[in-house]
């Protein structure tokens, strides 16, 4: 039987690897909405780990709507990316800079 | 230990899997990894006995979402060699930055959290119990209004998805039904009374 | 005797409110003669006024008219204190103010601003009457500064001419300087006595002399010293002693008659008078008294010298009123108050009458003022010749006029006063009232000689209408060529020896020079005539004349040879000492010099620069840094939020 500090490394530099994805990646915004829906599967990974050492579901209740939630963002995230690309016939993070100051 | 090596294994290859998500230049193939980083965790969370959700994970994720990621991305035909160049001016900051974090939570899980209790193996559970019936259970119970909420969530992603990306072409030819049903004769035929043309 | 007070400080305002306000409409006779008659109302009251005390024996009179305000305790009262000393201010104010209104009729009979200036110049009566009446400080603050408002306007008559604006800015600025001091002794009494009002605080006097005050930590002044020099600072503005005399020679910039009543007569005298009114005061304060004598000695020597060079006609009796007004100080600081009052009584006339000449002249000669132009007027102007020449006498203290009797004394006191064996004050005073006689002699006959005798050096479109000026003009100038002649042998014996002003001027024992030592030789002013002969003064003047007579009549080559061989010393004169360079190139070049700086440097560099556009453009600078890490970029603001949760989980971790 396995510690629950291995869940929690494990489900850590996966997390720190989609947050360093986020920041390196400058190619496309499907990349960027891959990196966030890792970023989820590790938070998953530490209610799940939690809720089963300590014997409450409530954690895994919790990430059901997790699920839930991402699936959506995921739906809406791709349109919006689907309507910028028809707009601007690229998704390249380094090009979408309409926002500088 | 039988149970340590199951697990690390699979935690080996879902980790590399997720670098390859990270640093492959074909978003197809980010794709395709980050597909095995979802089995993998799967696996995972089989090991950790939450099987309900490890199957969610794989029908509503692999099956739903990354197959929407992979429409899309093949849909938009990005140009893979415009997106090979290189990676961002921060990137060797992002990495420490990384680094950094990765070396505090180490040490937030390793050294802080010695003595926590209930932290060497899974809670224990009732003879005959069922993962998915215990969610079940507490889920149209207790978390009954978030449920619905997560309901109106996931009909208000479909409305948006296709607000957003419905659109209308100019010059195409479509039946307008309200109209045709609104037609009246009057507006469209007009009757005129005209001499007979004289005889020649 | 209430309501002669009022009439007499009321009727010149009345009049100058009538003539000011409605003399378009009234037209100009009408205003000439509301103003004269106000004035005229006032002199008679004031004589009747100085003829109860005189004669009447009636004593002075303390009166509180209209409280003001009452601020925590300090009362601000408009009051009549009359005594002795006032009544013969309110005469000599008045009568001179008289002679002028009447005078000007002739001398700016031509002058489209002849309502307004009768408006003035009654307006100065009715400022000057507050001051000398007054019962408080505060009051007399008024008049003080009400004179010197009309004293400003009035140099500034002729608001077009150019140097008449710069002359009337610098009289108002220099007596700013004055009155800056002034005023602050004033707080210095209020600040010791808490009161406003002279008998409160004359009578509180030794205990204020009984403090220290430390202007500068660590060096305890005697705040009775303090104050007479604050306050007499302010008599220097006023009184133009050097060296805040420069205003008075330019202020000849204005009409005649005003250079006689206000620059002459009434109110360069206030400064005397309110030292003499302060005497319960000064007396306490050695110190005091020194700063005072030493300061009108190096004014009677000093600007007597510059009216040997001047050219200008008002400017060398400007000068000459310098120096006699240094005589008066001289007389303040021996002590001798009476003596000083005395001479500014028959100052008042004389000098007066010499203005009014000169003004006279300037009529006949069509606003000429050079007397290089002049020469040989006698044959033509013989009322005005004469008259000068009475004034002339007088002012060089020929044996029998009035300027005789009061200088004479003067420097009689002097020489006695409880100076005497205190080493260089005492020869300091003493020389320069002594060799300012002959100062005085010398330019008083070149001027005179060159004005009336000689070549005429006219051109020949003057001389042709060259003749005595009207009625208006001489009758007024043989009014005051009266009292300048025989006034001094009537009033000296009781003005100075019957003690005329009692208990309104006070002399500690000791210093008394008049009561203790004159007193004991004193023979009647026959006796003193005779004695005249005996003394240095009277051949230092006839000296005087003699070399005027000489130098500008028979050899009028001398001076011009002296002229260019002593270059040094006439450039010295003719520069006036650099007084005004100072002034003008130091302190008011230092003060726009200054302030320039606080412009530019303090208010639009500092203020508006760094302060107010500095924050906006810091704002701006700011932002534009700023700016640049607002990038777009969807990484650039992810990597912010992970750095702001990265250095969240050190501090958890690390440093909590």
């Amino acid at each position: 039987m396995i510690g629950l500090e291995h869940y929690l490394t494990v489900a850590a530099m996966l997390f720190v690897l989609s947050i360093a994805g986020i920041i390196i990646n400058r190619r496309n915004l499907i990349i960027l909405l891959m990196c966030i829906e890792l970023m989820l599967l590790a938070v998953n990974f530490n209610f799940i780990a939690f809720s089963r050492y300590l014997g409450d579901e409530t954690g895994q209740v919790f990430v059901f709507f997790i699920l839930t939630v991402a699936a959506a963002e995921a739906a809406i995230g791709l349109a919006i990316l689907v309507v910028l690309f028809r707009n601007r016939r690229s998704i390249a993070v380094q090009e979408l800079n309409t926002l500088k100051g | 230990m039988f149970h340590t090596i199951l697990f690390y294994s699979f935690a080996f290859v879902m980790f590399g899997a997720a670098i390859g998500v990270v640093f492959s230049r074909n978003p197809v193939h980010s794709v395709m990894f980050l597909v095995l980083t979802f089995f993998q965790a799967a696996v995972l969370w089989l090991l950790a006995e939450a099987e309900f959700l490890a199957i969610v994970l794989v029908l509503v994720y692999v099956g739903a979402v990354m197959v929407l990621f992979l429409f899309v991305v093949m849909m938009l035909e990005v140009n893979i060699e415009a997106a090979k160049r290189g990676l961002t001016r921060f990137a060797p900051l992002g990495i420490g930055i990384a680094l950094l974090m990765v070396i505090q939570l180490i040490q937030l899980i390793w050294l802080r959290s010695q003595g926590f209790a209930g932290t060497d193996g899974f809670a224990a559970t009732p003879e005959g119990y069922s993962n998915t019936k215990a969610l079940g259970a507490v889920l149209y119970t207790e978390h009954v209004y978030a449920f619905e909420i997560a309901a109106v969530i996931l009909l208000l992603a479909i409305v948006a998805a296709i607000t957003l990306t419905m659109r209308k072409r100019p010059g195409i030819k479509t039946q307008d039904i309200a109209k045709q049903v609104a037609v009246r004769a009057k507006d469209r035929v007009r009757i005129v009374k005209m001499e007979s043309e004289e005889r020649q | 005797m209430y309501s002669y007070y009022l009439t007499i400080v009321l009727a010149p305002l009345a009049a100058a409110i009538v003539a000011g306000l409605a003399g378009k409409q009234i037209g100009r006779a009408a205003s000439h003669w509301v103003t004269i008659a106000g004035v005229g109302i006032s002199c008679i009251l004031s004589l009747v006024v100085l003829k109860n005390m005189f004669w009447g024996g009636a004593g002075s009179e303390n009166i509180s008219v209209y409280t003001w305000a009452v601020i925590d305790g300090l009362h601000m009262e408009v009051g009549f204190l009359v005594d002795r000393l006032t009544a013969l201010m309110m005469c000599v104010v008045t009568f001179v103010s008289l002679m002028v209104h009447i005078y000007t009729i002739g001398y700016m009979r031509e002058d489209p601003g002849y309502q307004r200036f009768f408006s003035y110049i009654s307006l100065f009566t009715f400022a000057m009457l507050m001051l000398v009446m007054s019962n408080n400080f505060l009051q007399l603050f008024f008049g003080w500064e009400a004179v010197g408002l009309v004293s400003y306007l009035l140099i500034g008559f002729w608001l077009k001419k150019e140097t008449a604006i710069f002359a009337n800015l610098k009289a108002f600025l220099v007596n700013r300087v004055g009155d800056f001091g002034f005023i602050l002794g004033i707080a210095g009494v209020v600040m010791f006595t808490g009161s406003l009002d002279y008998a409160t605080v004359f009578s509180s006097a030794d205990s204020i002399a009984a403090q220290n005050i430390e202007v500068f930590p660590g060096a305890p002044w005697n705040a009775m010293t303090l104050i007479c020099i604050l306050l007499f600072i302010g008599a220097m503005g006023k009184s133009a002693q050097a060296p805040l005399h420069v205003w008075l020679p330019d202020s000849m910039e204005g009409p005649t008659p005003i250079s006689a009543l206000i620059h002459a007569a009434t109110m360069v005298t206030a400064g005397i008078f309110m030292v003499a009114r302060m005497s319960p005061l000064f007396e306490l304060s050695t110190t005091a008294l020194a700063v005072v004598i030493v300061i009108g000695s190096i004014t009677a020597f000093f600007m007597g010298l510059l009216g040997i060079v001047q050219n200008d006609i008002k400017r060398v009796i400007a000068y000459s009123t310098l120096s006699q007004l240094g005589y008066m100080t001289v007389a303040l600081g021996a002590s001798a108050y009476s003596a000083a009052i005395f001479h500014l009584m028959t100052h008042a006339f004389f000098k007066a009458l010499l203005f009014l000449a000169a003004g006279s002249v300037i009529i006949a000669l069509h606003h000429e003022q050079d007397i290089r132009k002049m020469g040989g007027i006698r044959k033509y102007m013989p009322i005005t010749y004469w008259t000068s020449l009475v004034g002339s006498l007088a002012l060089i203290g020929f044996p029998g006029s009035s300027g005789f009797f009061s200088k004479d004394l003067l420097i009689e006191a002097v020489k006695d006063s409880h100076w005497q064996g205190q080493g260089a004050v005492y020869w300091i005073a003493y020389l320069s009232v002594l060799l300012g006689v002959f100062v005085t002699a010398l330019y008083s006959f070149r001027m005179f000689f060159l004005v009336f005798h000689g070549k005429e050096r006219m051109d020949a479109e003057t001389k042709t209408h060259l003749h005595e000026t009207p009625a208006v003009v001489t009758v007024p100038l043989i009014l005051l060529a009266i009292p300048s002649a025989i006034i001094g042998w009537f009033t000296v014996g009781p003005v100075l020896f019957g003690d005329y002003f009692g208990d309104s001027v006070f002399v500690v024992a000791g210093h008394d020079v008049i009561g203790e030592h004159l007193a004991a030789t004193w023979h009647g002013s026959l006796g003193l005539l005779t004695h005249a002969l005996m003394t240095p003064v009277f051949w230092l003047a006839a000296s005087g004349v003699f070399v005027a007579w000489f130098l500008y009549l028979k050899r009028p080559d001398i001076p011009e040879t002296m002229k260019t061989k002593f270059s040094g010393i006439y450039n010295l004169l003719d520069r006036k000492y650099y007084f005004d360079d100072l002034w003008i190139k130091g302190f008011a070049a230092g003060g726009r010099g200054i302030g320039q700086f606080l412009w530019q440097k303090g208010d639009e560099l500092l203020i508006d620069g760094l302060m107010v556009n500095g924050t906006a453009k810091a704002v701006g600078r700011m932002a534009g840094v700023m700016r640049q890490i607002q990038t777009g970029y969807l990484y650039t603001y992810a990597f912010a939020m992970i750095i702001g949760l990265t250095a969240l989980l050190s501090w958890l971790i690390w440093l909590r």
